[in-house]
């Protein structure tokens, strides 16, 4: 049995759907549904699956969430819906059970937040909204895991004895009415024959839907006759198509509830959000507390608890990496062998797990910010100044991750709503600065710029802001146009987050991280190594100048003439920072032979302040590592667009890079 | 009046919701609609967008929406 579990934005749906499944959580793809879903067996019921589908307001075929759910309705006719509604907000929610309604499919309406509704003195007669929906109702607070058995044993029961919702109509008698069901009868035997509930049909027609309407393969004669039907009815109602079926279904809603909901006199929820609010919404303290909070979450993570845990973990793997080798070298094994497994594969190893403690850790925190509610008001506050940059406030919070690492960075795009956000913010995170830089820029600073370091540093992470800011206002009137998603968004009243949610998240991400950056991640390395240690008769280097790397940077630093450092090691450099950014140092001091403390003045033998200036800005803005890459690859849901974004990231880096060393050439002399 | 031009803290009555496409049937099933009433509760410390609160739930909507939803204010 396969049952869809449909909700409001912040309706508690994915708590109930944590409670249901717990830890038996699958993300994949259901036949004819093109973006994953989240899906699971239900722990207490046997042969159950439930799909965890977006969450949505409506089903108008506007946002890519809608049409998701939409479609998996009606091409994978589930057995059953289960639509949890927020209890505190009874009217908004319902509007899409009235919707739901319409699909024919059994339905149980799970009352979230009941316990908060009685708490606060309210009360909702459960029978008497149960008979008007035509459907059952159940009473669940998915927070305090309260009514959920019931809940599932009330839609099993619906859905194996076919008890469909009884009632469709919604609407007083009247122009709209007549108008839904002059539509619904011409549309009959044309929905009837796709198993589509013609009343459905109609009012999607009504709506405006246009694959509905091509689905139906409508004739002419039948589409000029539904277009007058509905034109009458504008008339006659003195509202269009879109507004009419808006106040039928809100009409019928404040009716039901004036007759089933008795509302609390005052919210303590409510209220005591609007307190925080004055505080966190402030208008002088709202931006230097967000900034606040994001600076101990990133001291948190890159210094005390991410590093902590990665030192650990860094301990582990020297320590086996270790054992294997003395193991190796004791049993007399092949010392390219033994290479390939300790610089190779256990590097490989090595420099996937690195990321996992920082993913943890900021998980954690993220997760508690958006489950708290604060995540909406960071998007309230900070949503004009990113609309400048073609962004809703949502978008702010993604990028700054990025200047600790790109990789949680593009993996957080994923709680945005709209795909054009969702897709600019991931094009334009790898031009902020990330952590794994500073190495390099220490390095650099060190060597030619003692007296202006924090200069040079701030410099740096202003130029990526700024060409980050220049790509967006480009691709903007450019390949990003589409239409502008309207930021009419919720302001949820602050809850406590729930442990397991937080806990579930954390698990996701890690997961999810491992499965699909594991094999890109380790392949290159495996692939560095094979280039560093191999020469171009496939013979074995004593010296890594021979190797086939060093070739490949021979025959690249061409490129890097016009940027004023046409030297091979620092071509190679740059190849190997693809693996990690923080080769690059490791690299130069490889290939120079030389020890970090000689480097600095090795590096003012190979550069000159200004063609350092030009590679520091080079390495800012070029390929972000391949952890990076192929989580892009992975959000973006296409292996062309994320190399594409790789170039075009190449491409851009040489430019200013270009532009930058010959300005100053020529004001300098 | 123009829901971008009522002031913090004042309630009205929502008369017309105009706006096109996509954003006019987000405010619609968002429960904007004719005869309900609204509160501007806050302001973005930027100003802009606002924050409204409407059937007992919050909704933060921008200016340049907000001035597309006509109003009358209420008395008090």
């Amino acid at each position: 049995m396969i049952l869809a579990l449909v909700g409001n934005q912040n309706s508690g749906k994915t708590t109930l759907f944590n409670q249901l499944t717990g830890s038996n959580q699958r993300v994949g793809n259901f036949p004819g549904v093109t973006v994953d879903q989240k899906f699971g067996e239900i722990r207490f019921a046997k042969n159950c699956t439930v799909v965890d589908l977006p969450g949505i307001y409506s089903l108008r075929a506007y946002s890519n969430e809608e049409i998701i759910t939409r479609d998996f309705i009606l091409n994978n006719k589930p057995d059953g819906i289960i639509n949890i509604v927020d209890a505190t907000n009874i009217e908004r929610n319902l509007y899409l059970t009235l919707q739901l309604i319409e699909m024919q499919i059994p339905i149980v309406l799970a009352l979230n937040m009941m316990d908060e509704v009685r708490a606060n003195g309210g009360t909702i007669n459960i029978r008497v909204m149960s008979r008007e929906l035509g459907i059952s109702v159940v009473p669940i607070s998915a927070a305090k895991n309260e009514g959920i058995e019931e809940l599932i044993n009330k839609m099993i029961n619906d859905a194996k004895n076919k008890h469909y919702p009884k009632r469709i109509d919604f609407c007083e008698p009247g122009p709209v009415h007549r108008c839904i069901h002059a539509i619904s009868h011409i549309v009959e035997d044309h929905a009837e024959k796709l198993g589509m509930p013609p009343r459905f049909a109609a009012t999607k027609i009504i709506e405006g839907d246009a694959h509905i309407v091509s689905r139906l393969k409508l004739s002419q004669n039948e589409l000029d006759m539904i277009e007058h039907s509905i034109v009458e009815m504008e008339t006659e109602h003195g509202m269009d198509r879109d507004a009419a079926l808006a106040d039928m279904r809100y009409s019928f809603i404040e009716k039901l509830c004036g007759r089933t909901v008795v509302r609390p006199r005052e919210n303590r929820e409510y209220l005591r959000s609007v307190k925080i609010d004055s505080v966190l919404t402030n208008k002088y303290l709202a931006i230097p507390l967000f900034l606040g909070i994001m600076l101990v979450i990133f001291w948190l993570t890159f210094n005390l608890i991410g590093a902590y845990l990665s030192d650990w973990l860094a301990l582990g793997i020297t320590a086996l990496t270790n054992l294997v080798d003395h193991g190796l070298i004791f049993l007399g094994i092949n010392p390219v062998v033994k290479s390939l497994v300790v610089d190779g594969v256990f590097a490989g190893i090595g420099s996937v797990l690195g990321f996992l403690p920082i993913i943890i850790t900021l998980f954690f925190f993220l997760s508690i910010l958006e489950d708290s509610g604060y995540m909406a008001r960071v998007a309230f506050v900070m949503d004009k100044l990113m609309r400048k940059i073609g962004l809703s406030g949502r978008s702010i919070v993604p990028m700054l991750i990025g200047f600790g690492c790109t990789v949680p960075a593009v993996m957080a795009t994923r709680t945005l709503s709209s795909e054009r956000d969702r897709k600019m913010t991931i094009l334009l995170t790898p031009f902020v600065s990330c952590s794994a830089k500073i190495p390099i820029y220490a390095l650099f600073t060190a060597a030619f710029f003692t007296h202006y370091k924090a200069l040079v540093m701030i410099g740096l992470y202003l130029s990526g802001i700024l060409t980050g800011i220049v790509v967006a206002l480009i691709s903007n009137r450019t390949f990003m146009r589409g239409k502008p998603v309207p930021f009419v968004m919720e302001l949820p009243n602050y809850r406590f987050p729930a442990f397991k949610n937080v806990m579930l998240l954390m698990w996701e991400k890690a997961r999810d991280f491992l499965q699909r950056a594991f094999t890109i991640i380790f392949i290159a390395t495996i692939v560095i190594w094979f280039l560093q240690n191999f020469n171009l008769r496939l013979n074995l280097v004593s010296d890594s100048n021979g190797s086939l790397l060093a070739a490949i940077g021979q025959w690249i630093a061409p490129i890097f003439k016009p940027l004023g450092f046409n030297d091979w090691r620092i071509s190679t450099a740059l190849i190997t920072g693809l693996t990690a950014k923080e080769a690059v140092v490791s690299t130069l001091g490889v290939l120079t032979q030389s020890t970090a403390a000689e480097l600095p003045s090795v590096l003012s033998s190979m550069f000159t302040p200004l063609t350092a200036v030009s590679f520091l800005v080079f390495t800012l803005l070029y390929t972000p590592c391949v952890a990076a890459v192929a989580t892009i690859r992975r959000e973006l849901g296409s292996a062309p667009k994320a190399a594409g974004l790789v170039a075009a990231q190449c491409g851009i880096a040489w430019i200013i890079s270009y532009v930058i060393y010959n300005l100053c050439r020529l004001i300098l002399y | 009046m123009m829901l971008d031009q009522l002031k913090q803290g004042k309630t009205a009555v929502i008369t017309k919701v105009g706006g096109q496409g996509a954003l006019r049937c987000r405010l619609l099933d968002m429960g904007i609609i004719p005869k309900t009433t609204v509160t501007i509760r806050n302001i973005a410390p930027l100003g802009d967008p606002l924050e409204i609160r409407i059937r007992d739930y919050t909704l933060t909507i921008r200016r340049e929406d907000a001035e597309k939803i006509e109003v009358e204010p209420v008395e008090e």
